[in-house]
């Protein structure tokens, strides 16, 4: 069977990866070459700790699982041009000001029940863990189970994988889709025609753009998140540390800036800085606003932060879904088209289960986690926006706040 | 008209107005950064490369090409790793 | 067109060239630059520190700065961001050179001249990062401001006339320069700058400075070498010596032609690479060319907001006076058919004349040729030719991602042009958000809004 996959970023290189170990022949089409997007913006978040009870949370913890393995496995026998995953399980510390730690203790309550591990922090061990976090902290709750990888790394390692196991990457773009009588025949590229039995849409913010060239809606759109990276110095952050300001908040899919900070450090002895999300198009302009609010919120919470030189500063955009839960599976009219996107801020972290929901997909494999709430036919990704919970602290802008950028 | 600095310890006399890689390059001093193993010094001379970066009163990255010595000026080699 | 607001960035040639023209139209200028004196680096000097036989066209320099006393002149001042609008904002920090906690200093604009000049393009040698071996550009600043030479015997290689005043420079603070070494032959500097060069140069008014520094050469007995390159550093500790190689029309190094000269410094300048950072951070369109695009009046492609000196072009530091000065002019809003355009005007055709007959020096592809897969390309990552070569097929991105060329402190301005053509894809234009030398507290500093929670 040939599968086209749109898009080598990480949802697209895990679905080629589960797809080619599957049995099925790949190809891989993107514009812009290996992990050439989002991909190679963004942090590489592993996180449980963000997500509040339901759906994502099961896809997240089942990733989480999945991710060690999986970097395990690609790193232990690298093939020429795949690079180490850098996959780091160093746990993540929330904190709150006094002003947020109950709102943060219930949640870390509520995360328990589903097997979400953490454990509050007293001012000591909070010292101990982060020396150099501000005296203001009221509150840390540790979730050993996050985790880190270098996306674009891990992108490119599991391309090469899947090219080593017969996958082609084919760097062009996917300029129409090829429908007959309600069924996917394959994908016209500025160079030509490629035949496929199934195609399966990754490309990220640009999803609703791609599913629109086979006449179908998928309402996914950019929300542009910004990151600093310091100059290198000797390591003074030990954990990925986040504020908890955005529990308690009431949920919203808003166009205007939020942001909510998010500190580590990284192997190469920069620190990461994020976040924000804008919904501004593709947009690059106004960038100020974000970055020195970020800037003034991190400073808050490692004031040695305030006299580190920046080393550079970039911006990537998520894909956004109005639901805030990926889209993932059969597309709801065409036969054959699939898709995987809609990750908002978690995509890296979700990448290997949403590969092998995929698998489930299109070949049959086992399903790892029951993807109904996926479903790109729900009722809430079409039509209405803001569908969802009411009141309660929307997880997915909890997940949101905490992708950010990397080196 | 002098200048006199400290770096790492020692003490360097510049001529006033000299930058703090001139006075280090006038004492006999071409480097004062590692990278990867490998002593570095100036390189560009212009503030491009960042190569002849230092700590100096306590403040990191400083690009001695670009940094004017003052009297009393304590130098220190950057760390890094 | 009176009080105009124009702010003028880099104090070079070009940017003095362009405020001393707008305030002379009326405009009311700020002149914002990151040097502690202005001059840029063509007019790089100390009052006391600067032997004066390194400075030329000195006249011109003080009538300039004269011209300046009705400008608000900001040295030290580092421009970190500029936001497109109406008016244009300009951010700087000013302050001893990266100190922390400098002062913000926002600058409102109804027109920018950007002029922040050039750097040297330096191409990785096997041995570069050893110490001793330094840009050609940093050579002559060590001479110029800091009364200091580099080393005692000094091999200065490379390509362009820029390689001339450096040996004179080196000379003139007590070094010895023991060779100089152009990568262009004899006989394509002929084919290029023609049978009588001295005519061109004359044209130029450049005839006196070209035999001044010829002259330098031939009273220390340097010798000059053409169509041949340093193609290798040796030593352990520092330089010790160099192999130099002649290399064919593309700069591919020719096999059997080695040399050995001794020495204990390399001052390398293969050209220049345009400082283009601050003119796309602004949205300024960049030619195929790989400088910034502009039209007669040396407008851009984003409204008010004007380019001169070397990021539209390399052609030296007349070229820039006299597109500085149709800048200024333009940025202060006098009408194109003014006479005071006439004057500068000429002077650019002149110039540009000059300035194409430059690339008779440009790089050549077979460059690469004297790289092993050992030699460091990036310096700052210390990321060797052999990985980059792993790397091919990503995208650049992905590629600078795995390897960490290019992600180092100086974010590619060494390397970037070099990883190019080793890879042979163009790294493509990272619009910085900000430009680089920015503490996190300063940013933090221009945030509005209370972010208390």
């Amino acid at each position: 069977m040939r599968v086209v996959v749109i898009g080598a970023g990480a949802i697209g290189a895990a679905c080629a990866l589960a797809l080619t170990e599957a049995g099925a022949e790949v190809v891989v089409i993107d514009r812009t070459g290996g992990a050439g997007e989002t991909s190679s913006r963004c942090e590489g978040n592993i996180l449980v700790s963000d997500k509040e009870p339901g759906p994502e949370a099961d896809l997240a913890i089942e990733a989480n699982r999945s991710w060690r393995a999986l970097a395990e496995r690609l790193d232990a026998e690298r093939v020429p041009g795949q690079p180490a995953t850098e996959f780091e399980a160093k746990g993540g510390i929330v904190v709150a000001f006094s002003g947020g730690a109950d709102a943060l203790r219930s949640f870390a309550r509520s995360q328990h029940g589903i097997g979400i591990r953490s454990e509050p922090l007293d001012a000591a061990a909070l010292r101990a863990a982060e020396p150099h976090l501000s005296a203001e902290i009221a509150l840390g709750v540790h979730y050993p189970d996050d985790a880190q990888v270098q996306p674009s790394l891990a992108t490119q390692a599991m391309l090469a994988r899947a090219v080593h196991g017969g996958a082609r990457l084919v760097v062009d773009e996917v300029v129409a889709g090829t429908v007959v009588a309600g069924r996917v025949t394959g994908v016209r590229t500025r160079r030509g025609l490629v035949e496929a039995d199934a195609v399966v849409n990754c490309a990220g913010p640009w999803a609703g753009e791609v599913a629109a060239l086979f006449g179908s809606v998928l309402d996914i759109r950019p929300r542009r998140g910004t990151i600093l990276v310091t100059t290198a110095m000797p390591q003074r952050v030990f954990h990925k540390v986040y504020d908890a300001d955005y529990v308690g908040a009431v949920g919203s899919g808003d166009a205007s800036l939020q942001t909510s900070t998010v500190v580590e450090s990284t192997p190469a002895g920069t620190v990461l800085i994020g976040s924000s999300r804008e919904r501004v198009g593709f947009s690059g302009d106004g960038l100020l606003a974000p970055l020195s609010e970020i800037a003034a919120k991190a400073s808050r919470l490692f004031p040695f932060l305030r006299d580190t030189m920046l080393l550079r500063t970039y911006y990537g955009f998520r894909p956004y879904a109005p639901d805030h839960l990926p889209a993932i599976g059969a597309d709801a009219v065409i036969a054959g088209l699939f898709h995987a996107a809609g990750h908002e801020g978690a995509g890296i972290g979700l990448a290997p289960t949403t590969g092998a929901l995929i698998a489930h997909a299109v070949l049959g494999a086992p399903a790892p986690v029951d993807p109904t709430p996926f479903l790109p036919s729900r009722a809430s990704l079409h039509g209405a926006a803001g569908q969802g919970r009411s009141g309660a602290p929307n997880h997915a802008e909890r997940g949101a706040n905490n992708t950010e950028a990397a080196a | 008209m002098s200048v006199q600095i400290a770096v790492d310890g020692a003490v360097l006399e510049g001529r006033d107005g000299q930058s703090i890689a001139g006075v280090l390059l006038a004492a006999g001093r071409r480097t004062w950064r590692t990278a990867a193993g490998a002593e570095r010094g100036i390189f560009c001379g212009m503030g491009i490369c960042q190569d002849c970066v230092l700590t100096v009163n306590g403040v990191e990255g400083v690009r001695a090409c670009q940094r004017t010595a003052c009297d009393g000026d304590v130098v220190e080699r950057e760390v890094r790793a | 067109m009176t009080g105009r607001r124009v702010v003028v960035i880099g104090a070079g040639p070009a940017g003095l060239a362009a405020a001393a023209a707008a305030v002379s139209a009326g405009a009311e200028v700020t002149v914002l630059d990151e040097g502690e004196r202005i001059g840029g680096q063509f007019w790089r000097h100390h009052p006391d520190l600067t032997d004066p036989h390194l400075q030329h066209q000195t006249a011109r320099f003080r009538k300039l700065q004269e011209q300046l006393a009705g400008a608000r002149v900001l040295s030290s001042a580092s421009v970190w961001r500029i936001e497109r609008g109406a008016p244009l904002r300009v951010h700087a920090l000013v302050g001893p050179a990266d100190a922390a906690q400098r002062r913000g200093e926002p600058v409102v604009a109804d027109a920018l001249v950007i002029a922040t000049g050039a750097h040297d393009r330096v191409l990785p040698v096997p041995g570069w990062t050893l110490p001793g071996v330094t840009s050609a550009g940093a050579a002559q600043a060590v001479a110029k401001r800091d009364g200091v030479r580099l080393g005692e015997r000094t091999v200065v290689a490379g390509a362009g006339p820029f390689l001339l005043p450096v040996a004179q420079s080196i000379g003139r603070v007590g070094g010895v320069v023991a060779e100089v070494v152009e990568a262009a032959s004899i006989g394509t500097l002929v084919r290029g700058w023609g049978r009588r060069p001295w005519e061109l140069t004359t044209a130029a008014g450049k005839a006196g400075e070209l035999a001044s520094y010829l002259g330098s050469l031939a009273a220390a007995r340097t010798p000059y070498r053409f169509g041949a390159a340093v193609t290798r550093v040796h030593g352990t500790t520092g330089v010790e010596a160099v192999t130099v190689q002649r290399v064919a029309a593309d700069w591919r190094p020719i096999p059997g032609t080695e040399r050995t000269v001794e020495c204990d410094s390399v001052a390398l300048g293969h050209g220049f690479t345009p400082r283009l950072e601050a003119a796309i951070q602004v949205g300024c369109e960049i030619g195929s060319d790989r400088f910034v695009r502009v039209g007669s009046q040396q407008d851009t492609s984003v409204p008010d907001v004007y380019a001169a000196g070397e990021i539209t072009g390399i052609g030296g530091a007349d070229a820039a006076l006299a597109e500085g000065t149709v800048a200024g002019l333009a940025a202060a809003g006098v009408a194109p058919a003014d006479i005071r355009y006439r004057e500068p005007l000429a002077a650019r055709r002149r110039m540009r004349a000059f300035a194409a007959r430059l690339e008779t020096h440009r790089v050549g592809s077979g460059w690469t040729g004297w790289l092993d897969a050992d030699t460091i390309v990036c310096r700052c990552e210390s990321v060797r030719r052999g990985a980059l070569d792993e790397y091919g097929e990503a995208s650049s991105r992905a590629m600078r991602l795995a390897t960490r060329a290019g992600l180092g402190a100086c974010q590619g301005r060494v390397c970037g042009r070099s990883v190019e053509d080793i890879t042979g894809a163009p790294v493509g234009y990272d619009r910085r958000p900000v430009l680089s030398s920015v503490r996190i507290g300063e940013l933090a500093a221009t945030c509005g809004g209370d972010i208390a929670d």
